[in-house]
C-alpha cells in the first residue's frame, strides 16, 4: 500500500488501474469464499452416497465372482461360478418367475384403478371429494409389515374372510388361502392393489391439476362422453406421469421384500417367494450366509433397477 | 329453477360415479376398521369373524406387553428415537446439498449431480450385504447409525430440495452478501424460512420411510433391545399359533403414529410423495 502510494504519488494516472486490481483481488477471494461455501454444502450427500451405494455396488460386483463362508471367501473357479449356479437354482428361478407374475398383473391393474379414480375425483361437480380421496388415500398410512398382517390374519383359513365366504355360502369348508400357492400369490396382488393404488392416485391428482378445465369444457361441447375425454384428453396429457408411476411401481415390485416375508413367508415351499427376500434368506438366513452367491443374484436385480432407471432418466429429460 | 334443475340432474348422473367411490372407500378403510375392531377381540372371536368391537382390549394389551420379552414400549421408543433422528440428519444433509447444487451451479456440480442420480439405480438388496460388513466393522450394529447411514442421503430428497430451491432468487442473495452476511447465513437464517413448506412435506415423508423400514434394520439390529416396531410385530406373528387379537393390537400401535402424521399433515404427505415431480 505505501509502495502504491509513493509510485502513484508520480504517476497520479496510475491510480485508476491499482484501484481495479484491488477491487477484482477483494472480489476473488469473496468469489472463492462463494465456491467453497458451494462445495462444502454438497460434500457431506455425496461422501454418503458414495460411501453408502457406489462403494457397496462396487464391492457386490466383486463379491459376485468369490466363494466360500465367512473368512474362507476366495475368487471362485470358474469366475462365473455364481452366475452358472444361478441358473440351476429352482428357488431362483421360482422368485423371478414370482416377481414379474407380481408385476405384471398388479401394475396395470393398480394404474388403471389409480388414474380413474383421480379422474373422478376431478369432477367439480363431485361433493364429498376430500373425504373420497383422504379415505382411499388412507392405506398409504401404515407400514408394509403393519398391512402385510392385515391381510394375513384376515385371509387365514381361521379369519374373516374364510366366515364371511362360509356364511354367504360361497364354500362349504374353510379354504387355506395361504397354504396355496396360486391363492396366496393372488392375495398378494391384491394387497399390493389395496396398500398402492391411492398413492399412486395422488401423482395423477398433481397432474390433473396441470390440465386445464376450459379444455375438458371443450370437450364437452364436441360432445365428447365421460370415456372419449378420458382418452383422448386425460390419458395423452397425464403421459409422462404415467410413464413415471409404471417405472416407479416396477422399481418398488422387483424389490418387494416386506409382503413376501410377512404376508406368505414366501411359502408354501417358497412359491410365494420374492427375489429380494430369496438373496436375505440366503444371506442372512440361519446357516447360510453365502455372500459370493447372494452378491451374483442381488447383482441381477441391480442390473434390471438400472435398466428402469436409466428410462426414467431418459423419458424425465425429455418432460422438461 | 333451471339452473337447480340442471343441478340436480348433474347429480343424478354422477349416481354411479359415487357408488364406486363409496365402494372403493369402504375397501380402503375397512381392513383398518377391522383392524382396530379385531385389537378389541380375543383371538378366537377374530378367527370367528367378528367385526364388532369386544372387550378383549386390556387382555390383548397385557398380552402384548409380556411378548418377545417384553420389548413393546422399547421398540416403540427405538422407532421414535431411529426416525426422528434420520428425519433430522436428511432434512439438514439433502436440504444443503439441493441448495447448493441449485444455487451455486456450475459445470462441475452439474456434472456431479448426474453422479449422484447414478444411486437411483441402486436397489437396497444389492448393498445390503457389503453394507453390513462395512457397519458392522465399524462396530455400529445394533445402534442408531446402523440405522440411519444409508437412508440420510438419497438422489430423490436431493431432487425434491433442489427443484424446490429454484423460486428461490439469486439477487437477494447478493444483497445479502452486500450486507455482509456469511453464506451459511444467508442459508439458515434465509433459506430455511422461506422454505418451511418443503420442509415440513420432506420431514413428512422421510419420518415415513424411517417408521416403516424393515428390510435393513432386520439386517442391522438383530438384538431384540434394538428392534423397531414393525421388526417387533412381524415377530409376534411368526410363531406357529398366532394370537390375532394380539397381534392386531400390535399392529395398530405400529401404525398409529403414522395415522396421526398423515391425518395432521395429509397436505405435506401428498407434497412430499409428488416432491420432486414438478
Amino acid at each position: 500500500m505505501y509502495i502504491h502510494g509513493k509510485w502513484l504519488a508520480h504517476f497520479p494516472f496510475l491510480k485508476e488501474r491499482v484501484d481495479i486490481v484491488e477491487k477484482k483481488k477483494k472480489g476473488m477471494t469473496l468469489a472463492k469464499k462463494q465456491l467453497a461455501a458451494g462445495w462444502l454444502f454438497l460434500t457431506p450427500a455425496t461422501i454418503l452416497i458414495f460411501i453408502m451405494s457406489f462403494y457397496p455396488i462396487i464391492q457386490a460386483f466383486i463379491t459376485s465372482f468369490k466363494t466360500g463362508k465367512g473368512i474362507n471367501i476366495k475368487f471362485a473357479d470358474p469366475l462365473t461360478y455364481n452366475y452358472s449356479r444361478m441358473l440351476q437354482d429352482v428357488i431362483f428361478k421360482t422368485s423371478m418367475k414370482n416377481t414379474f407374475l407380481y408385476l405384471i398383473v398388479e401394475v396395470p391393474i393398480m394404474l388403471i384403478f389409480a388414474i380413474l379414480l383421480a379422474q373422478l375425483l376431478n369432477n367439480k361437480d363431485l361433493k364429498f371429494k376430500g373425504l373420497f380421496r383422504t379415505c382411499i388415500f388412507l392405506p398409504c398410512a401404515t407400514s408394509l409389515v403393519s398391512y402385510s398382517l392385515i391381510f394375513k390374519s384376515m385371509f387365514a383359513t381361521q379369519g374373516l374372510i374364510n366366515s364371511i365366504l362360509l356364511k354367504i355360502g360361497i364354500i362349504s369348508e374353510n379354504i387355506n388361502f395361504l397354504g396355496t400357492a396360486s391363492t396366496a400369490r393372488a392375495i398378494i396382488i391384491i394387497a399390493l392393489i389395496w396398500r398402492w393404488t391411492g398413492y399412486n392416485m395422488v401423482f395423477y391428482l398433481a397432474g390433473l391439476q396441470n390440465i386445464e378445465y376450459s379444455v375438458y369444457e371443450a370437450a364437452k361441447i364436441d360432445g365428447a362422453n365421460g370415456w372419449k375425454t378420458f382418452w383422448y384428453i386425460t390419458v395423452p396429457l397425464l403421459k409422462p406421469t404415467i410413464v413415471m408411476t409404471a417405472i416407479m411401481s416396477i422399481n418398488g415390485t422387483l424389490q418387494l421384500f416386506d409382503e413376501s416375508v410377512n404376508l406368505t413367508s414366501g411359502g408354501p415351499a417358497n412359491q410365494t417367494i420374492t427375489m429380494s427376500h430369496y438373496i436375505y434368506n440366503q444371506a442372512f438366513g440361519q446357516g447360510v450366509g453365502n455372500f459370493g452367491y447372494t452378491s451374483a443374484m442381488s447383482f441381477i436385480v441391480f442390473i434390471m433397477v438400472a435398466i428402469l432407471a436409466f428410462i426414467n432418466l431418459k423419458v424425465g429429460d425429455t418432460r422438461d | 329453477m333451471t339452473k337447480k334443475k340442471n343441478r340436480s340432474m348433474i347429480q343424478r348422473r354422477l349416481i354411479p360415479t359415487y357408488i364406486f367411490l363409496i365402494i372403493c372407500s369402504f375397501i380402503s378403510v375397512f381392513p383398518l376398521y377391522w383392524m382396530i375392531a379385531a385389537a378389541t377381540n380375543s383371538s378366537l372371536n377374530v378367527a370367528r369373524g367378528s367385526i364388532a368391537f369386544g372387550n378383549q382390549l386390556m387382555v390383548n394389551f397385557a398380552n402384548l406387553k409380556n411378548a418377545v420379552q417384553g420389548t413393546l414400549w422399547s421398540s416403540m421408543g427405538n422407532s421414535f428415537l431411529y426416525s426422528i433422528v434420520q428425519t433430522v440428519v436428511t432434512l439438514f444433509v439433502c436440504s444443503i446439498a439441493g441448495y447448493g447444487f441449485e444455487l451455486y451451479h456450475d459445470k462441475g456440480k452439474d456434472r456431479l449431480f448426474g453422479i449422484l442420480l447414478l444411486a437411483m439405480m441402486v436397489p437396497a438388496v444389492a448393498t445390503m450385504v457389503p453394507l453390513y460388513g462395512l457397519v458392522s466393522k465399524a462396530k455400529l450394529l445394533n445402534t442408531v447409525w446402523a440405522f440411519i447411514l444409508p437412508g440420510i442421503s438419497t438422489p430423490f430428497m436431493i431432487m425434491m430440495f433442489r427443484q424446490n430451491s429454484r423460486n428461490f432468487p439469486p439477487d437477494i442473495m447478493e444483497a445479502a452478501r452486500i450486507d455482509g452476511l456469511s453464506e451459511w447465513k444467508i442459508f439458515f437464517k434465509m433459506y430455511v424460512p422461506v422454505q418451511k413448506s418443503i420442509y415440513a412435506a420432506a420431514a413428512v415423508i422421510t419420518f415415513m420411510n424411517a417408521w416403516n423400514a424393515y428390510m435393513w434394520p432386520k439386517v442391522v439390529m438383530s438384538d431384540n433391545r434394538a428392534q423397531t416396531m414393525p421388526m417387533f410385530i412381524a415377530n409376534i406373528s411368526s410363531g406357529y399359533t398366532v394370537d390375532y387379537g394380539m397381534t392386531m393390537l400390535g399392529v395398530l400401535f405400529c401404525s398409529l403414529p403414522t395415522m396421526i402424521v398423515f391425518f395432521i399433515l395429509q397436505k405435506q404427505f401428498a407434497e412430499g410423495i409428488t416432491g420432486s415431480v414438478k
